[in-house]
């Protein structure tokens, strides 16, 4: 026989709620909440009082007051008499430009180094680590003022192109200009151009859609999801016959010729840069602070990728290397088919904080005089108007958008590549 | 448990350094110290020597003030501002004055709560281009590649210059003199604007100074001068009367070199008045009797000071042009002091 | 015995490899000329090689140690014949500034003090990072260091310092008596208590006081005068110190099972990953002082050293989480067992191991933070890379770039690459216990 006792009233005494594990987790959520709340009121009643004895009122008005400064490189129309928020939007997208850029070329270039710092030559084994050695132990700042200082110094200046007998050419039959303004290009050019379509009015974010890049890009992708039909069924009748239909011309023809088609009847020139008065004209205009900081930033953050893609190859265990080449594999086919697609697993994590980095690095640009987010709005706007708390925190809130974005679509692709474990 | 002795010593350290909200002159005296922003670096207006001594223009007026104030040149504390830190530094109290050629415009002065005490240098945007390029006009500039160096109103002036001339340009906008110079060296600018005061001193230091011309266009007025926060109005007139007590003292004739023999007394009221050996000016103003004397003896009348950092006897070498005195044609003119 | 065959009866002496196999020539066939393409890609990186060093070579090579200026510089290399724009080097530069660039405006008299910090610095942290060529007893020097290394940099009364770690021995000593009478919980509360207590109003009379005492004190030193490579060093020992204890609440934060703690961390370690370091300078040279009670001010360093802090204290925290979660389950299962509550398990079983596996982590979160102090310059603070600027408004040194350039990136390249040795060590060193 067991005697029942019920269990003792539960009487509520406030020691419990520090005692008593049922209410102590709640007990310190409250009071971290509560000293959260507190820190958060104090910071904004400072603020207040010490804007108030500055006599400034907090408000985002100047956005919409002309910014009275010009931009050298802008990808949208812009000039002094637009609002501090195209500029700032101007800004934004210089940003996003070099930083698109940047994770390419860093990706690109931080792949081959990484494998080649595990190449069996030892001179370019050794070179590869001094590479990366140098780039990774030095400030990025000092690479890009450094990349900036031996643009100007070593390429011609575009009065060099200039008189009878000038000191400096044109490369690539007389199509490319490395000055040490920047690099112009050949640009694409339509005699028949389908012209423009206008978005968002007269608002600050407007902008217009050229409608050959459209068409181009329509007649492209079309052209791809062709190719990747071909090569789809190409592999089902290997793996239902054995024997693969040659695809490759016809795959090639679906995507090229369209394209083609397209060109001409939009009349496709190029358009050459040539000097007239002070400058290059024509051509695509690359300059010296976009490609100074593209560049320090690609080979800098290329040090940091380079050493993880070769981490990740090193991770892949020796005995998977040893079953492909027992499959009969040769060590290109081994490092393609094998290792590089389970190393990705290892790589990606670190890649994309790796791409954050970068991002947040080309806020540097104001070093180069490159006109990005801080260039614009944190600095000549803020310079102009005087309005440090509005500006930074608005810097501060975009910064924060784009690394939260390119963390979270980062973080999807690598859900959707990770090995499913048990 | 470490973090509290962070906020300890926070609070220790907002407490050692004390309240702005009290007089400035009473703080400056308390400290022993003055506070004086400056640039972080232009040739002849400031710039630290090897010794860490910062010499130059400006920072000639910060220790004209500190010498009035607490009697010693020497006791300034020199905090290099950039364009963007300058007013921030200025309104929390970090600095007690802002001595960083500064022009004095409307919005500065209204809008961003600053007192402009006077103006020691009378400046206006220039440009200089290569001779070579056989420009005489800045409006020839069609299409000309511009370095501005950023963080002062020059960017404005030069797209309402363009702008009115219905000219385009593209602007290149740099930190620091030092970088604008060397990309225009390189010519990778066709032009460099700023200040006229900069581009001579700057052209000053080229390995071949005449083949680059200073074209006759001036686009914009530019007043230099300290300013200090808004509604302190004593510490205003001490750094104001500071710096016409070195303006009045050139005209009258008073230079570091004779001061301590007229203070003991002159023939003329007025230079007994300015060297405290009549009246009471420096009780009014909450200073010792000998401010002025102290302030000459820093580093000499306005005259002096110009013509030993920036004057034509310099590598720089500025002529007066507008900054002479009045009397001789300039624009120097220093209220009576009576 | 017919002989149909010739059979060899005695050994052959042992030939040698041959001559394209070994020495000199055999490793170049190995390493450098093993098929085409590693052969063109050797020839390809020679020439680079050379074509570098054909550069940079004659240009470093040059007479100009002892110039005065620029000016001089251009005398003295058009007289040995160099000719052009960048035809030589001029290193005067570095002899005048070179001081200058290391220790900033510190007077020169106390540069003693600087150099002591620092060296005492490595044998603080000599117990941690060769724990096993030093003796534990160290570790009570390495406590004590946070307390001497402000001392020695800004000098002031010693019982500054000294008012602040009697406040640890206070907290501790009130946490031990009410924990042994009362409550763990009620004992850290009241430690704390009394700790913040002591440092809020009764550390500057006891200082005062014994200063009046025994006025034992360093010449009081402005951090405006801090500058160039040390100013680099200060902020980031300084912030990485601070922000570890910091970035150990934030993981744990980010760990726990309660929500609202957890997502206050998840909150500001995010934010402060999200956001670039110069914003946050932004906010430290223009928006700090806005943000405290009105009155209070502290100079740029402070504030850049707070913020400077909090960033690290981010990238602390995501550290020192890898090293909880690379810790196996069974660990925190043992402490479990054991019987022992939370702070006792992190305090005995987990942040000893956790923060032992962290160490390289933390290593290259310094060197980042290090590197990253550079961008001081853009708020107008003396660092290295400041300091050039400054250097090249002197009107002797106008227009040189390359000589402090080179010279700053080679100082940081010293410092950075030798601690990311120690760290590659280190990570060998731990792999090959855990393995």
């Amino acid at each position: 026989m067991t005697t029942l006792t019920d269990p003792p009233k539960a009487s509520f005494r406030l020691s419990m709620l520090i005692y008593d594990t049922r209410y102590r987790s709640m007990t310190i959520q409250i009071v971290a909440l509560i000293g959260f709340l507190i820190l958060i009121g104090w910071l904004i009643s400072n603020t207040a009082q010490n804007l108030a004895d500055l006599g400034k009122q907090p408000s985002f008005g100047f956005l919409f007051e002309p910014a009275g400064y010009d931009i050298n490189q802008r990808l949208l129309d812009y000039n002094s008499q637009h609002t501090h928020l195209r500029a700032a939007f101007i800004g934004l997208l210089n940003t996003l430009l070099v930083a698109v850029l940047g994770c390419i070329t860093a990706t690109i270039l931080g792949v081959i180094i990484g494998v080649l710092r595990l190449s069996k030559n030892w001179l370019i084994s050794k070179l590869m680590t001094v590479y990366v050695e140098t780039f990774r132990n030095v400030p990025v700042l000092l690479w890009i003022v450094f990349i900036m200082a031996i643009m100007i110094e070593t390429m011609p200046a575009p009065r060099a192109f200039r008189g009878e007998d000038p000191a400096a050419t044109m490369k690539v039959f007389d199509s490319v200009a490395l000055t040490n303004r920047g690099v112009y290009i050949p640009e694409p050019l339509f005699s028949n151009s389908l012209g423009n379509v206008h978005l968002f009015g007269a608002s600050s974010f407007r902008f217009d859609v050229s409608l050959d890049l459209v068409a181009f890009l329509v007649v492209l992708f079309a052209g791809l999801y062709a190719s990747f039909k071909i090569k789809q069924r190409a592999d089902r009748m290997q793996e239902s016959t054995g024997v693969r239909p040659t695809t490759w011309y016809l795959r090639l023809g679906v995507v090229l010729i369209p394209v083609a088609i397209l060109f001409a009847v939009l009349g496709f020139h190029l358009g050459y840069p040539a000097l007239k008065g002070f400058n290059f004209k024509g051509g695509i205009y690359m300059r010296n602070s976009l490609i100074a900081l593209w560049l320090a930033l690609s080979l800098y953050t290329a040090a940091f990728i380079a050493e993880i893609v070769r981490a990740g190859i090193l991770a892949i265990s020796h005995g998977q290397t040893e079953a492909a080449s027992a499959l009969g594999l040769r060590p290109n086919r081994t490092m393609n088919l094998v290792v590089l697609p389970q190393a990705l697993r290892v790589i990606i994590p670190p890649l994309i904080s790796n791409y954050l980095n970068l991002t947040k690095n080309s806020s540097l640009a104001i070093a180069v005089g490159y006109m990005d987010l801080t260039g614009t709005l944190m600095g000549i706007t803020l310079n102009q108007t005087g309005r440090e708390l509005e500006t930074v925190l608005l810097g501060m809130g975009i910064y924060l958008a784009i690394s939260l974005t390119i963390s979270f679509v980062m973080n999807w692709y690598n859900k959707r590549v990770k090995l499913v474990e048990r | 448990m470490k973090k509290s002795v962070l906020l300890g010593a926070l609070t220790v350290a907002g407490l050692a350094a004390g309240a702005a909200a009290a007089g400035t002159l009473d703080d400056v005296k308390a400290r022993g110290k003055l506070n004086c922003g400056v640039t972080v670096g232009l040739v002849g207006f400031a710039a630290p020597d090897a010794n860490g001594n910062w010499e130059g223009f400006d920072v000639g007026i910060c220790r004209a003030v500190a010498a009035a104030v607490l009697g010693d040149p020497q006791a300034v504390e020199f905090v290099p501002t950039t364009g963007k830190t300058r007013f921030t530094a200025l309104a929390s109290g970090e600095i007690d004055m802002l001595a960083r050629n500064t022009t004095w415009t409307f919005s500065r002065d209204v809008d961003l709560k600053f007192t402009f005490v006077g103006v020691n240098y009378y400046d206006g945007q220039g440009f200089m281009v290569p001779a070579e390029l056989g420009v005489s006009s800045a409006k020839e500039l069609d299409e000309a590649t511009v370095c501005i160096q950023t963080g002062t109103t020059t960017e404005l002036n030069l797209a309402d210059f363009f702008r009115a001339n219905n000219i385009k340009y593209d602007p290149v906008p740099i930190e620091t003199n030092a970088e604008a110079q060397q990309q225009y060296l390189a010519g990778a600018c066709d032009v460099y604007t700023t200040d006229a005061s900069g581009l001579a001193a700057t052209r000053a230091t080229f390995e071949r100074p005449g083949d680059h011309v200073l074209l006759p266009e001036i686009i914009s007025k530019e007043p230099l001068g300290p300013l200090v926060r808004h509604g302190d109005n004593q510490w205003g007139d001490v750094v104001r009367w500071s710096l016409n007590a070195l303006i009045s003292a050139e005209e009258l004739g008073v230079t570091s070199a004779n001061v301590a023999e007229m203070s003991a007394g002159t023939d003329n009221p007025e230079v007994n008045r300015l060297l405290g050996s009549e009246g009471n000016l420096g009780e009014m103003l909450g200073l010792s009797a000998d401010w002025a004397k102290n302030a000459i003896m820093a580093g000499g009348n306005y005259g002096e000071l110009f013509d030993n950092n920036i004057g034509e006897n310099t590598s720089i070498g500025l002529a007066r042009g507008l900054n002479a005195q009045w009397t001789e044609g300039g624009l120097l003119y220093s209220p009576p002091f009576r | 015995m017919s002989d149909i065959s010739y059979v060899r009866t005695e050994m052959l002496a042992e030939q040698d490899p041959p001559a394209t196999s070994v020495g000199a020539i055999g490793w170049m066939r190995a390493n450098l000329f093993s098929g085409a393409f590693n052969s063109i890609l050797t020839i390809v990186s020679l020439g680079l090689i050379y074509v570098v060093l054909s550069k940079i070579l004659p240009w470093a090579f040059s007479p100009t140690w002892d110039a005065t200026s620029l000016r001089e510089c251009r005398e003295i290399i058009a007289a040995a014949g160099g000719g052009g724009e960048h035809g030589g080097a001029c290193w005067g530069v570095i002899r005048d500034r070179w001081v200058q660039l290391l220790f900033g405006f510190y007077p020169s008299e106390l540069y003693w003090r600087p150099i002591l910090a620092f060296v005492l610095l490595g044998v603080a942290l000599a117990p941690v990072l060769f724990a096993d060529h030093v003796p534990a007893k160290m570790m009570r020097f390495s406590m004590l260091y946070p307390f001497v290394m402000p001392w020695l940099l800004w000098g002031g009364s010693i019982w500054v310092p000294v008012g602040a770690l009697l406040g640890f021995v206070i907290g501790y000593a009130v946490y031990s008596v009410v924990t042994n009478t009362m409550s763990g919980l009620l004992g850290i509360i009241t430690g704390v208590i009394a700790a913040v207590v002591w440092w809020m109003f009764l550390t500057g009379g006891f200082s005062s006081i014994l200063s009046g005492i025994a006025p034992l004190e360093l010449d009081f030193v402005d951090s405006r005068s801090f500058g160039g490579m040390m100013l680099s060093l200060t902020i980031g020992v300084v912030a990485i110190g601070f922000s570890l204890p910091i970035g150990i609440v934030l993981a744990l934060g980010r760990q726990s099972d309660l929500l609202i703690v957890k997502a206050l961390c998840v909150g500001f370690i995010e934010f402060i990953r999200g956001v670039p370091l110069i914003t946050l300078l932004f906010v430290a040279s223009t928006l700090l002082n806005i943000f405290m009670p009105p009155g209070t001010n502290f100079d740029i360093i402070m504030r850049v050293i707070i913020m400077a802090t909090l960033f690290a204290s981010a990238y602390m925290a995501e550290v020192i989480r890898g090293g909880l979660a690379a810790l196996p389950t069974g660990q925190y299962e043992g402490a479990d067992s054991l019987g022992l509550n939370y702070w006792q398990a992190q305090r005995l079983v987990i942040m000893p191991q956790a923060l032992k596996i962290s160490i390289p982590g933390i290593v290259s979160t310094f060197i980042g933070l290090f590197k990253d102090t550079t961008l001081v310059s853009v708020i107008g603070l003396l660092d290295p890379l400041g300091l050039s600027n400054a250097i090249r408004a002197d009107a002797a040194w106008n227009g040189i770039v390359w000589e402090l350039y080179g010279f700053i990136a080679l100082m940081f390249f010293v410092f950075c690459f030798g601690m990311s040795r120690y760290s590659m060590y280190l990570e060998r060193k731990l792999q090959t216990g855990h393995k």
